[in-house]
């Protein structure tokens, strides 16, 4: 399925779910958050998560700022 | 006091009770390591951080919690780069997410040149903030009458600039902060514009309950030197607050005494 991914178009083969995304993009869950079609994703919910083709996901750590 | 015993001079903000009264940020550092030991120099508690997509080319670079971790400081997530309310309100949202804290920094800037607070935005995003459960520090313009309304719609405190964002200008405002801080119940510091170690000091001589700061320290040749600095400047400039400065004279007052001169 085709998602966009900060921005960014990607083909996505895995379990259709947050989770399994989380994983396939080699980032660890726990330092992340995740917002699909504008709507927060909880921790607790990335399994339970499904993703569709066309989703907008963003995800989001935190950096350095002032 | 016999100046060996004091009783610990700490300050409250949203409920949570600090000794430190110097926050940093953790921006424009040469690398997180640095920013950490800077940290740990500033004798820091509570450190500001920003939410960014993460670099899906690159996900194994560097991450700010392996080096400045959330169990070691108080993490403040800030909205910096947001310029409107719902900006904002979307970007805590995915801080609370990424973290669980509802301890935030609000900023809804106005323009990129001088970066200074749209303050009715702002006013508007914290409201919103507020009604999400939000506990939110503002940064904000030095107007006390904004002050109040900020504080009136439920602020847990009140922030505002010294100087514009980074450009070290020191205290431009003595007078404007010394009305806010007299007339605020919620905590209030100076946060933007410090460029060195005395810019602090007078901050927290006027009465401030803690100073924030990010450029001075960072972009300081020995950035972890200049966070040493920082934090003798907080607790000099807060001693000297507590203990009442003297009067100021029009003329000289003699520290001898001029009676048996021989």
């Amino acid at each position: 399925m085709q998602l966009t991914v900060n921005g960014e178009t990607r083909s996505f083969q895995g379990p259709p779910n947050v989770a399994a995304l989380v994983a396939e993009l080699g980032l660890d869950a726990r330092k992340v958050a995740v917002e699909r079609n504008l709507e927060i994703v909880p921790k607790s919910a990335y399994a339970a998560t499904a993703i569709a083709d066309g989703d907008r996901i963003e995800i989001v750590h935190f950096i350095g700022g002032g | 006091m016999d100046g060996s015993v004091q009783t610990e001079d700490t300050w409250t903000v949203a409920g949570r009770t600090f000794r430190s009264r110097l926050i940093v940020g953790t921006g424009k550092y040469k690398d997180y390591a640095q920013n950490a030991a800077a940290a740990e120099a500033a004798g820091a508690e509570i450190v500001t951080v920003a939410l960014r997509r993460v670099n899906l080319s690159d996900p194994s670079q560097p991450m700010l919690v392996d080096y400045v971790k959330p169990d070691r400081f108080t993490y403040l997530p800030n909205t910096a780069g947001c310029f409107t309310g719902e900006e904002a309100v979307r970007t805590l949202r995915l801080a609370r997410e990424a973290g669980g804290w509802d301890l935030v920094k609000l900023e809804v800037l106005s323009n990129t040149k001088h970066l200074l607070p749209d303050m009715e935005e702002t006013l508007r995003a914290l409201k919103l903030l507020v009604a999400e459960g939000f506990q939110v520090m503002v940064y904000c313009s030095d107007d006390p009458v904004y002050a109040v309304k900020l504080e009136e719609a439920g602020a847990a405190a009140i922030m505002p600039a010294a100087a514009p964002i980074g450009s070290g200008r020191g205290i431009q405002n003595a007078l404007n902060l010394a009305l806010i801080i007299e007339q605020a119940k919620v905590p209030v510091l100076v946060d933007a514009g410090v460029g060195t170690a005395s810019d602090a000091v007078v901050a927290m001589e006027l009465g401030c309950d803690a100073v924030l700061m990010n450029t001075a320290i960072a972009q300081a040749q020995d950035p972890i030197r200049m966070a040493r600095a920082m934090k003798h400047a907080v607790i000099a400039g807060r001693e000297a607050y507590l203990a009442g400065r003297m009067p100021k004279r029009m003329y000289a007052e003699p520290s001898s005494p001029l009676s048996g001169l021989i």
